[in-house]
């Protein structure tokens, strides 16, 4: 007897108390979060993933659900679940659409099977469930880190300005953490910028760097270095009491940077390396 | 291209790499730009890299031993118009080209090359005036 002969007879004989006892199961559990999601959207994606499930069993294969049979199915679940990590739902929460079908379902094998057949209708059908379960604990897992690489790649764009100050000069505010990724950005940027605006001063503006490990001042380092080469001078600026403490501490060696304390400084620096004085003209007042 | 060639402009000689070195070529020039400094009599040498898209770690060596000999023939050598992927790319293998002048193009590093030997040009006389005097 191939096993699981009772799934597909329940589930295309339903007569739709199946899809209420199982949303009474949904509705009861704590998982269920009315504040993300509606009760009718829920009973929707039930009642689709019902339909999905009874056709994918008509075929009869409970071995695997990655067969192009269960091809419904896997769409329908990763639709929804990747629409439950959009919207906050805890993994467990995700899972729970899937098991919480187990009680409603079990309940109506055991009144059809003979006490002999329950326990391999009830393996079979426990078996492809899990299977269900774990794919779309999965691809849930998977669009919270598509979420994670989207947001890390937008804080990596909009980190790096590279601003003109004067002919010549330019400046790049660095803001945040500073780590390999992030400097090789704030690196390839500046000298672009440095060819396009035939800089020949640079100015690093380190006052929104939170902390300055050895690292981070390797990276800067780096970057101080690359420019060096394509013949721009580099100033470090916006140093601020603490970081100075912390990389003297560490042991950094900056002796060949010329570091500043304030980004007027640097400018001043900048301007006068560049052939400029600033002068105040007197008030008129 | 089996020689690039190096150009005479007054007392600097120009180098314009505009293929991309291979081993022997980037040999090659250092041979040549060693023998003409010395026959000339060049105080100054740009190498202007701005056509040159990729380097590895011995083109970069030879590059900073160019440099270095120059010095030794005391001819100042200043390297322009380096690509900001050869910049980086140099840095991450750790040859930071120390010693050599850099400038963002021929024209900056010719302004570099004339500052220097104006500077040197007036020690050098004070110096030669001081024992005649």
């Amino acid at each position: 007897m191939p096993d699981g002969t009772l799934l597909p007879a329940v589930l295309a004989e339903d007569d739709g108390r199946l899809l209420d006892d199982w949303m009474r199961e949904q509705l009861a559990s704590a998982s269920v979060r009315r504040d993300l999601m509606s009760e009718t959207e829920l009973r929707q994606q039930s009642a689709e993933f019902l339909g999905a499930f009874g056709l994918a069993v008509q075929t009869g294969n409970f071995r695997s659900v990655d067969g192009p049979e269960w091809a419904p199915v896997r769409d329908l679940l990763a639709s929804v679940s990747r629409s439950r990590a959009l919207q906050g739902f805890s993994p467990s929460d995700t899972a729970y659409f899937i098991f919480s079908l187990k009680q409603p379902l079990f309940t109506r094998l055991a009144a059809r099977a003979t006490p002999e057949q329950l326990a391999s209708e009830a393996w079979t059908a426990s078996t492809v469930l899990d299977r269900l379960g774990l794919y779309i604990t999965e691809v849930f897992q998977k669009s919270r880190e598509e979420v994670i690489a989207r947001q890390q790649e937008e804080l990596m764009e909009l980190s790096t300005p590279v601003v003109k100050v004067w002919e010549g000069v330019v400046a790049v505010p660095l803001i945040g953490t500073l780590d390999s990724a992030r400097t090789q950005v704030v690196m390839e940027n500046l000298l672009a910028r440095i060819v396009e605006y035939g800089a020949s001063v640079a100015i690093i503006d380190i006052t929104g760097v939170p902390t300055v490990d050895t690292l981070v001042a390797q990276h800067l380092i780096k970057t101080v270095a690359a420019a060096r080469l394509m013949g721009a001078e580099c100033i470090i600026s916006g140093i601020r009491p603490q970081i100075a403490q912390t990389i003297v501490h560490l042991g950094v060696v900056l002796e060949n940077v010329t570091t500043k304390a304030s980004l007027a400084d640097a400018i001043l620096v900048a301007l006068r390396a560049t052939g400029y004085t600033v002068t105040r003209i007197a008030s008129r007042s | 291209m089996d020689r690039i060639p190096i150009l005479k402009m007054g007392r600097f000689l120009l180098v314009t790499i505009q293929v991309d070195m291979h081993d022997r070529l980037a040999l090659t020039l250092q041979d040549d730009l060693t023998e003409r400094i010395v026959k000339e009599g060049a105080r100054g040498v740009l190498i202007d890299i701005s056509s040159l898209e990729i380097v590895d770690s011995f083109i970069g060596r030879v590059l900073g031993n160019i440099a270095a000999m120059s010095r030794v023939l005391d001819a100042k050598t200043v390297v322009t118009g380096m690509q900001p992927a050869v910049a980086i790319t140099l840095v991450e293998l750790g040859l930071t080209l120390p010693g050599v002048r850099t400038a963002l193009n021929v024209e900056r590093g010719m302004e570099l090359l004339q500052g220097e030997l104006d500077r040197e040009g007036l020690a050098t006389v004070e110096a030669d005036a001081d024992p005649q005097g």
